[in-house]
């Protein structure tokens, strides 16, 4: 296995191939959160949410493409939606999933999805159902060591798949336009700096602006990308959007790949920084 | 290719019908209602059997409430440190068959009122010359809320004002006056919201429930540090500590609560009792903010059991405000609603009504079915009470609505939303907490009136019976007030007026109501338990201490019977364990009943 190159390794003669790696590491903290601080409302929310990504995954790959898909992407997006989405009510969590999986298969470019599925899902909820629906923004606990714990091992499992640099990026950037906004509004700084120590931002940081299928490919562009998202998230911040990170994720990520698709295109040329073979080999969340 | 086409067709058909579906469930209940904007009195008796009329000044009540202006270093986040104390509770102090009320003030040097029933449709604030008014001081703390309940079983309605302070307890001479019971037993101080009293042990005195919101500690007119808001949003456990104080006898009381295993320090907004597991031994459920709601069940007397996880409402950790039991699928059962928080598009809790799952009511387990009944979007709710407004035998639900009503069309929302999702070195200090700068937050909510169909549904109507409120609700209390029959509505608003609404229903509904004396039990019958069964239909209920937030209802239960002119019997249990029979009681009357002295 030369670096990345081939994305499985051999385990015990067991064949793994790191694809399974976001999958993994987002039920391990499922797992961490929900078994230390009970964050699942209820398994039937997050059981909905998987269940129904699983199956307009089938039902869609099915019609369109005319074959069966592994499902490990839409096991992240149904899980993502299922911690995601903060509702009483169990149709939220259903159709998100669902609108999740099908806008990877409607809002193409080029032959490609643009949009993070459960980012658009969870935009799209917000927008058309904000009586009903809300976005997780809350803690999980509120113990200091658990969530670097989280941050860690999130970090290290993102650094395997050579995508830290995105998230590391992400995080400076929070923290730089947090200061120009703390003294843009003279609120405390920590007050700032506050929502990224909670877990909708853990669940953003490394399942969703680092999702390989939905990232520009070019290494110089990544870093350009995510300061954007960052600085449009700074923007809608100062004009108190709540789920500012989804929106400008919604906003940027899609015009960053669009703009790539074309001028890959027009120069006949494919995307050929570091991050190609990860995103042949990994999942879109 | 054609086939192609068609598959892309078919693709973006299910897309739209995908996106638009959200949007079509989301609004229905909306859009359902939108006739159903104003008040036409004999539409709304024709349609929902009854509407309500403010008749607050008609009745002579001008009270206006008035929050407590707190330490100067809250000053930037004031209006959601101070943003409780509106109570109301209900009794008749005076023995003379009318209901009275008393309804608290929380400014330092501002005075409480009792309000006396005079029965000529008129109330006169009696709280001054009763001793009752001057409570609020910077000594002894100001008042949060306020129970009622005859501890010495002398026959009259004694009085606990639950403070941000030193509680008090006054003994009621006699319906003239009230006199300061000397208390060493209670805390110096306690920033607590929320006092029920019950016979935990069922020897015949009432003992007192008292739960803490802020940290004992705290003296929050007189900080000595900021670090005083909770350690998580949704998992704080840094809030008051709880008490229990068993009654002795003789005026005597003695704090228990470790003891019994009442601990918790848990934000405590609400609590309220009745024997959920049919065990014969009143339990303990409590509403926190921050956090899960608490079933405390009551092992014999003996001890306290934390079940609220077994029975399946420790799961989801909200922002708990209230607690109110209803029967309100007229099976025998208690539900419990619990009251949250529900802002569009940024923090959708939902109300919980923690209805029984098992059939075997020995067995305690609880399923919210909020969403399924249709009460589950209430808004920044409070207080919520469940009677029967229309008399047609269903539980109906009134639910307060509205945090902190300040600048119009402003919003401290993403402010607060910011914090709140912090870590807790953040969300615990107040000085993090960036400024309101006078803005709303959840504010001009208006209050829901649900009424239930008995199918399993409840409705929104309170537009168009009249009820609409959009002041700052807190406390909600129902009572007939005119002795009429109906239940009137008393909504505590704060730094607003208190509120009464007359209800009217139409003629033809009936009702049965029961003023129970317990002789071995306790004198007010707290914890007594009446299933009416009539024209094939039962309702339970069970007199209570506080319900809801801050909020007491009249002591006599009160059952509507819809068209039913006759009611078959009525079983009453006892809190001693002794059972009377009651075989077709005269309808339209509230029947004195006590206690018989022997097994009936």
């Amino acid at each position: 296995m030369n670096r990345m190159g081939s994305m499985s390794a051999k385990l015990g003669g067991v064949n793994y191939s790191h694809k399974y790696t976001p999958p993994l590491l987002i039920t391990g903290i499922l797992l961490a959160a929900h078994l230390s601080f009970g964050i699942l409302e209820s398994y039937p929310k997050l059981i909905t949410a998987i269940v129904a990504s699983f199956a307009t995954e089938l039902m869609l790959h099915r019609l369109i493409v005319g074959t069966w898909r592994d499902l490990s992407s839409a096991y992240i997006s149904g899980i993502s939606v299922g911690i995601l989405i903060r509702s009483p009510q169990l149709w939220p969590f259903a159709l998100c999933a669902a609108i999740s999986i099908a806008s990877k298969y409607v809002l193409r470019f080029k032959d490609q999805h643009i949009w993070n599925p459960s980012n658009f899902g969870v935009v799209m909820m917000l927008l058309l159902a904000p009586q009903s629906v809300a976005v997780l923004s809350i803690q999980w606990g509120n113990n200091m060591w658990a969530m670097l714990v989280i941050w860690i091992v999130g970090s290290i499992s993102i650094y395997r798949l050579r995508r830290f640099h995105i998230c590391a990026t992400y995080v400076i950037s929070f923290l730089a336009f947090a200061l120009v906004r703390s003294w843009i509004s003279g609120d405390p700084y920590l007050a700032e700096v506050a929502p990224i120590t909670g877990p909708m931002y853990q669940l953003f940081t490394f399942f969703m602006i680092t999702d390989p299928k939905t990232t520009v490919h070019r290494r110089w562009g990544q870093y350009v990308v995510i300061i954007l998202v960052a600085f449009v998230e700074m923007i809608l911040r100062l004009n108190e959007a709540v789920y500012a990170p989804f929106y400008a994720l919604f906003i940027v990520g899609p015009l960053a790949m669009m703009l790539e698709l074309w001028w890959d295109d027009r120069n006949n040329t494919g995307g050929a920084g570091d991050g190609a073979n990860v995103s042949n080999a990994s999942v879109s969340s | 290719m054609g086939s192609n086409k068609n598959k892309n067709i078919l693709l973006i058909a299910f897309f739209v019908v995908l996106l638009a579906t959200p949007f079509l469930i989301s609004n229905y209940e909306k859009w359902r209602n939108a006739s159903d904007t104003e008040l036409d009195r004999q539409k709304a008796l024709d349609q929902y059997g009854f509407y309500v009329e403010d008749v607050t000044r008609e009745w002579g009540i001008d009270f206006v409430h008035q929050a407590p202006a707190l330490d100067k270093k809250l000053s930037h986040i004031m209006p959601q440190i101070a943003s409780v104390g509106a109570s109301v509770s209900v009794a008749d102090f005076n023995n003379d068959g009318l209901q009275d009320f008393y309804v608290t003030n929380s400014a330092r040097e501002t005075s409480n009122a009792l309000y006396k029933n005079l029965g000529n449709g008129q109330f006169e604030n009696v709280a001054m010359e009763l001793g009752v008014a001057k409570v609020n001081t910077r000594e002894t703390g100001v008042s949060m809320s306020s129970v009622w309940a005859d501890y010495d079983n002398d026959g009259y309605e004694d009085l606990l004002v639950v403070k941000w302070g030193k509680p008090l307890l006054f003994h009621n001479e006699e319906g003239e006056g009230f006199t300061k019971v000397d208390m060493p037993e209670f805390p110096d101080w306690v920033n607590s919201n929320t006092a029920v009293w019950f016979d935990y042990d069922r020897d015949g005195l009432l003992d007192l429930f008292m739960g803490g919101y802020f940290d004992e500690s705290i003296n929050l007119w007189e900080l000595e540090t900021t670090e005083i808001m909770p350690e998580s949003f949704e998992y704080a456990r840094n809030g008051g500590r709880k008490f229990l104080f068993h009654n002795l006898g003789n005026g005597n009381f003695e704090e228990v609560s470790k003891a019994v295993g009442l601990i918790s320090n848990r934000w405590s907004y609400a609590a309220a009792s009745a024997d959920i597991n049919g065990s014969g031994y009143p339990d303990l459920v409590i509403a926190n903010d921050y956090g899960v709601d608490e079933l405390f069940l009551n092992r014999e007397g003996k001890k306290f059991a934390s079940s609220g996880t077994q029975a399946g409402m420790g799961f989801a950790p909200k922002s708990g405000m209230n607690v109110t039991f209803g029967d309100v699928m007229n099976s025998g059962r208690l539900s419990i609603y619990v009251t949250n928080i529900s802002e569009p598009g940024v923090l959708i809790q939902g109300n919980n009504l923690w209805v029984p799952s098992s059939e075997d009511s020995a067995k305690t387990a609880f399923q919210n079915l909020a969403g399924n009944f249709g009460v589950e979007l209430g808004g920044w709710s409070y207080g919520a009470q469940f009677g029967d407004l229309n008399l047609d035998g269903h539980l109906d639900l009134y639910v307060a609505n509205g945090y902190i009503s300040a600048e119009k069309d402003t919003d401290y929302w993403y402010d607060f939303s910011k914090v709140a999702g912090g870590n807790k070195t953040i969300i615990s200090n107040a000085e993090n907490w960036p400024d309101m700068e006078g803005r709303s937050l959840s504010g001009y909510q208006k209050n829901r009136i649900w009424l239930n169909d008995g199918a399993g549904k409840f409705r929104e109507v309170a537009d168009a019976v009249g009820g609409s409120l959009e002041l700052d609700s807190r406390a909600v209390s129902f009572a007939d007030l005119n002795d009429d029959g109906n239940l009137e509505i008393l909504v505590a608003t704060q730094r607003g007026p208190l509120k009464v609404y007359k209800t009217v229903t139409r003629e033809e509904q009936n009702w049965i109501g029961f003023r129970l004396e317990g002789t071995q039990s306790n004198r007010s019958a707290i914890g007594a338990r009446a299933e009416v069964v009539w024209d094939g239909k039962r309702q339970v209920q069970v007199v209570q201490s506080a319900s809801g937030f801050s909020a007491q209802n009249q002591r006599p239960l009160h059952f509507g019977l819809g068209e039913a002119d006759q009611v078959d019997r009525v079983i009453l249990e006892w809190p001693s364990g002794k059972t009377d029979t009651l075989k077709h009681p005269e309808i339209n009357k509230t029947h004195a009943v006590t206690e018989t002295s022997a097994q009936s």
